[in-house]
């Protein structure tokens, strides 16, 4: 068996239980154990770095350190928010001599360089797809639209993932197990990310938008693989509805859940009962 | 005579190494930013006020909305021909608004107060603990019904959990927040 790290990051410990629930379904499958880095801190994602930049580096540092201190040599982060923030600190690390040292002086901290942090995608690209290509049986048959948002691809220098403005993993993993993947606007606009609570009016807004051009290209369900864009764009749901006047039910569903389908697991090991918008087609 | 030293395009030089005067107004950032509607004057408008370096201009900034409504897409960084790196000046902005203590009144209802319940989660659990943030947050701005409805579905979905996820080594994390605390 395989032995990869994982750091879950908070939302898939509570708000995207369901996520995590389709990660674990999935790597189950194709024999991945995925080892929980152990006593993981909260890396800070869409918040901290506003209000104190030292601190936004090592909260994601210390994650790594205790990767490193477990001899993780790669770590899958799904939460993109966490991925964003890991790799950011990395690269900062990497090029800042002085914070790097002082980090180390003052709180032990010392990163590994050569630990690769995946996202979800990299991780089903590199580990999983192979292994499942035959043991898809119901083609997910239905034309959807992938959305990335921002912290999957931006800022590009320093995660280098994907297209910049016009990504295509998702769109290619999506065409592999049978769906009709639409091309569309809002692929990496933003959903609001961190201001579901305080400042739902803009995120409502923003995910309006997004919505309401899945709907207009035809799409019948909206691909994700952050669980800040998922749970913006599906429980905040009835809010947006107002905002655009008009019943939306167009659901938002992990990558890993629509897979998970494709390849005959059941719904209810892949955490469908959570979801706010129910898929009802499939 | 004002001491040119405190101007913000110095600080934002010194600071973070970044060069202000690269900008030459092109206006792709704000073309591409999802919430300058919201803000008081878009990312190119104050790219153009940090140039200028004037102390007033400099305040006006500071207390600007602007620098809180930024949601750190990373948009105008992606499109900036001049590879202007304007979502870590907006951070360094940030923290010097808080550290002269001229946040935007409108985004100290609360944008602000989110913050700060989120960096509280974190320092007291280690990681968030949900409900823990919401109920700092709306002890900090008094709006004590907003998304009661929403928390209850999540609760019943199981996306709620009831008690923190409390990391073993606190100790550590808490001696970060004394290193850092301003």
């Amino acid at each position: 068996m395989t032995q990869i790290g994982f750091f879950p990051g908070c939302s898939l410990k509570g708000t995207s239980s369901e996520y995590a629930q389709s990660i674990f379904t999935l790597s189950k499958m194709v024999g991945i154990n995925l080892v929980e880095i152990e006593d993981w801190n909260c890396c800070g994602a869409s918040t901290v770095h506003n209000i104190n930049n030292k601190l936004s580096v090592t909260l994601p540092a210390r994650i790594l350190t205790l990767a490193k201190q477990q001899k993780l040599t790669e770590i899958v982060a799904p939460c993109a928010a966490c991925y964003n923030r890991l790799c950011i600190a990395q690269h900062q690390l990497k090029i800042n001599k002085f914070l790097r040292n002082q980090l180390f002086e003052t709180f032990q901290i010392c990163i590994d360089n050569n630990i690769s942090i995946l996202n979800i995608i990299q991780y089903i690209e590199k580990y999983i797809f192979e292994k499942i290509k035959e043991k898809i049986i119901y083609f997910f048959k239905y034309p959807v639209v992938c959305y990335y948002g921002c912290l999957l691809v931006r800022p590009h220098k320093i995660l280098n993932f994907d297209r910049l403005e016009d990504p295509q993993s998702m769109d290619n993993l999506m065409k592999k197990i049978g769906a009709l993947p639409i091309d569309w606007a809002y692929k990496t606009e933003c959903c609001g990310g961190g201001f579901s609570v305080s400042r739902t009016d803009i995120v409502v807004k923003l995910c309006g938008e997004i919505i309401k051009d899945a709907i207009n290209k035809g799409a019948e369900a909206i691909i994700v693989a952050c669980p800040m864009c998922q749970s913006n764009l599906d429980t905040r749901r009835s809010c947006i509805n107002n905002y655009l006047h008009k019943k939306t039910n167009i659901p938002v569903i992990y990558i890993t859940q629509a897979i998970g389908l494709a390849i005959g697991i059941k719904k209810k090991d892949l955490g469908f009962k959570k979801l706010f918008v129910k898929p009802t087609f499939i | 005579m004002v001491d040119k030293k405190n101007i913000l395009r110095v600080k934002v030089s010194n600071s973070i190494g970044i060069n202000v005067d690269k900008c030459y107004q092109c206006g792709k950032c704000s073309a591409g930013c999802p919430v300058s509607g919201n803000m008081d004057f878009t990312s190119s408008v104050m790219m153009r006020m940090i140039q200028i370096g004037e102390e007033i201009i400099d305040k006006q900034i500071l207390r600007s909305q602007t620098i809180w409504v930024c949601i750190s897409c990373g948009i105008c960084l992606s499109r900036c021909p001049m590879e202007i790196d304007i979502p870590e000046i907006i951070d360094y902005l940030r923290q010097c608004s808080l550290e002269k203590k001229m946040q935007n009144k409108k985004s100290e209802r609360n944008i602000i107060p989110f913050h700060y319940s989120f960096l509280n989660s974190i320092k007291y659990t280690g990681r968030i603990y949900e409900i823990g943030v919401a109920v700092e947050y709306k002890l900090r701005t008094f709006n004590f019904f907003q998304d009661l409805s929403l928390a209850f579905y999540m609760f019943i979905k199981g996306k709620l959990p009831l008690f923190p996820n409390i990391i073993k080594n606190r100790k550590h994390l808490s001696f970060f927040f004394k290193k850092y605390k301003k």
